[in-house]
């Protein structure tokens, strides 16, 4: 079992579901409530990581975010390395490619609250952000924890988009599922196994989890 | 049967100058909007009309929910809307409260919730109290921690009043307040509403397709088409002398499972003049 790879792995989930979802939450809002000129085209934008080929969008990732681009260049400049295979480029290339994984289920979860109950809330006299707190976050729980969910089992298994912007560099890019394809390279097929596992496991109750905290959620409602 | 104190004495506070609603609108496009009527501190206007004459959407606009293109909104001589200064009070600063027609109780808060969001910054406990005494006060005691979904249509009606008037509001608009429940329930909840109002001394709307509602509750009626009074006055007025033909067709469209008592209906008093 690389151990190595599975902390760096877990903590590449667990930075991009903090990192993703309160912009994922802001966005999915946005999408919900309001209409405007565009927004099919930003809504298929935002899902474009579904359908691109990982290999295609970890190119773009590793132009946009290499030494070459004015990205690359400025992170390097103020950090002193750069942003391609390293951890924080591995984060960024997870952030964007889990964009849809998470956006989707909130925005979903805001367009199920009826309008009438945010009228409500404002002839109740509550400010934005009471309402915010009290009547549609929590009434969009349910899709915001789907969100983190996906979003999180999705970077434990995410391959073509790592290898290309992360390489594979043991403790600083190489995560499990790469660490699985290396062992089945090298013939290892017990440690692969094991670590296949272990990440069919976590995804297993990861998902399991999901779907227990939402059913209980929404017989709360009912 | 009385609103717990605080109530009582919020509803009959000194009025203020210019004490009542003053609501002026006028707009031309999306939904064509002319018209301008008062009420009076404790009095109940009924707005009747088909669907599409502008009787939500002025509900709306009274509430700040709606922006009109032009038009001026005053409640007790503060300015709500004035559309030429550019003055819009957002809803939350409007002292209204509003019964929805789907009654809009936040699905995941128990009935106490409900009303206790509408009690704004009061300590949790003083707020709790309050919520408790005006639920006592609408019957549903025993069920102030039922979840919206586990009462009845006639119970989630209640709370809604409650909670509408847990605002102490200048103004009450109700919108379709009996449309979702069966027949038995919504005589009984009318009767419910006839018994409070004599309790409430802020100016009421009444937004309605049924005219027994109207006869039961209202003092005054006005009669909406595409946005534009078509009559106004005191309910046995227009009942009496429908101003035209088109005011009396209106006003017939009512259900007829709640029969007109005697001396107030068309049938008694047949209309003058077209």
């Amino acid at each position: 079992m690389d151990w190595d790879a599975l902390w760096l792995t877990l903590r590449l989930g667990g930075l991009t579901v903090l990192t993703l979802i309160p912009v994922a939450v802001i966005c999915g809002r946005w999408l919900a409530v309001r209409s405007f000129k565009g927004k099919p085209i930003v809504q298929a934008a935002l899902a474009l990581p579904l359908v691109l080929p990982p290999t295609v969008l970890g190119f773009y990732l590793l132009v946009a975010l290499g030494s070459g681009s004015w990205l690359g260049s400025a992170y390097e400049r103020l950090f002193g390395h750069g942003l391609v295979f390293s951890f924080q480029g591995l984060l960024v290339a997870s952030v964007i490619v889990n964009i849809p994984f998470a956006v989707q289920p909130i925005q979903r979860a805001f367009e199920a609250i009826a309008p009438d109950l945010r009228e409500a809330a404002a002839t109740c006299g509550m400010s934005w952000w009471r309402m915010m707190r009290r009547i549609e976050l929590p009434l969009a729980w349910p899709g915001i924890l789907t969100g983190m969910v996906l979003t999180f089992a999705h970077t434990l298994g995410e391959f073509g988009v790592v290898l290309m912007v992360g390489g594979s560099i043991p403790g600083e890019t190489k995560t499990i599922a790469i660490s699985i394809y290396d062992r089945v390279q090298a013939f290892d097929t017990v440690a692969a196994g094991r670590m296949a596992a272990f990440l069919l496991a976590i995804s297993i109750v990861a998902i399991a989890l999901s779907y227990a905290l939402t059913g209980r959620v929404g017989r709360r409602h009912a | 049967m009385l609103l717990p104190g605080a109530w009582g004495g919020a509803m009959h506070d000194a009025a203020p100058m210019q004490a009542g609603l003053d609501v002026k609108l006028r707009q031309e496009r999306s939904i064509p909007l002319d018209l301008a009527f008062s009420v009076a501190p404790g009095e109940i206007l009924a707005l009747v009309g088909p669907s599409g004459s502008g009787k939500s959407t002025t509900l709306r606009a009274i509430a700040g929910l709606y922006t009109p293109a032009g038009g001026r909104i005053a409640c007790n001589g503060s300015i709500w809307l004035d559309c030429e200064a550019g003055t819009d009070l957002p809803g939350r600063r409007r002292r209204v409260g509003m019964v929805f027609q789907s009654y809009a109780l936040f699905p995941h808060l128990s009935a106490t919730e409900n009303v206790m969001e509408a009690l704004g910054a009061l300590p949790r406990d003083e707020r709790r109290a309050l919520a408790r005494a005006l639920l006592a006060r609408f019957h549903l005691d025993g069920l102030e921690d039922r979840l919206p979904a586990s009462l009845s249509g006639g119970q989630q009606q209640r709370v809604a009043v409650a909670r509408a008037l847990a605002r102490k509001p200048h103004v009450l608009l109700l919108d379709e307040p009996f449309s979702a429940v069966d027949r038995v329930t919504r005589r009984r909840l009318r009767r419910e509403l006839v018994e409070l109002r004599r309790e409430l001394s802020m100016p009421t709307i009444l937004v309605t397709h049924d005219l027994s509602d109207v006869i039961r509750l209202a003092d005054r009626i006005c009669v909406l088409q595409e946005g534009r009074i078509l009559q106004t006055g005191k309910v046995e007025e227009v009942m009496a002398r429908p101003a035209n033909a088109t005011v009396a067709e209106l006003l017939d469209l009512e259900d007829e499972d709640d029969p007109v008592p005697a001396g107030r209906g068309l049938t008694a008093s047949p209309w003058h003049g077209a």
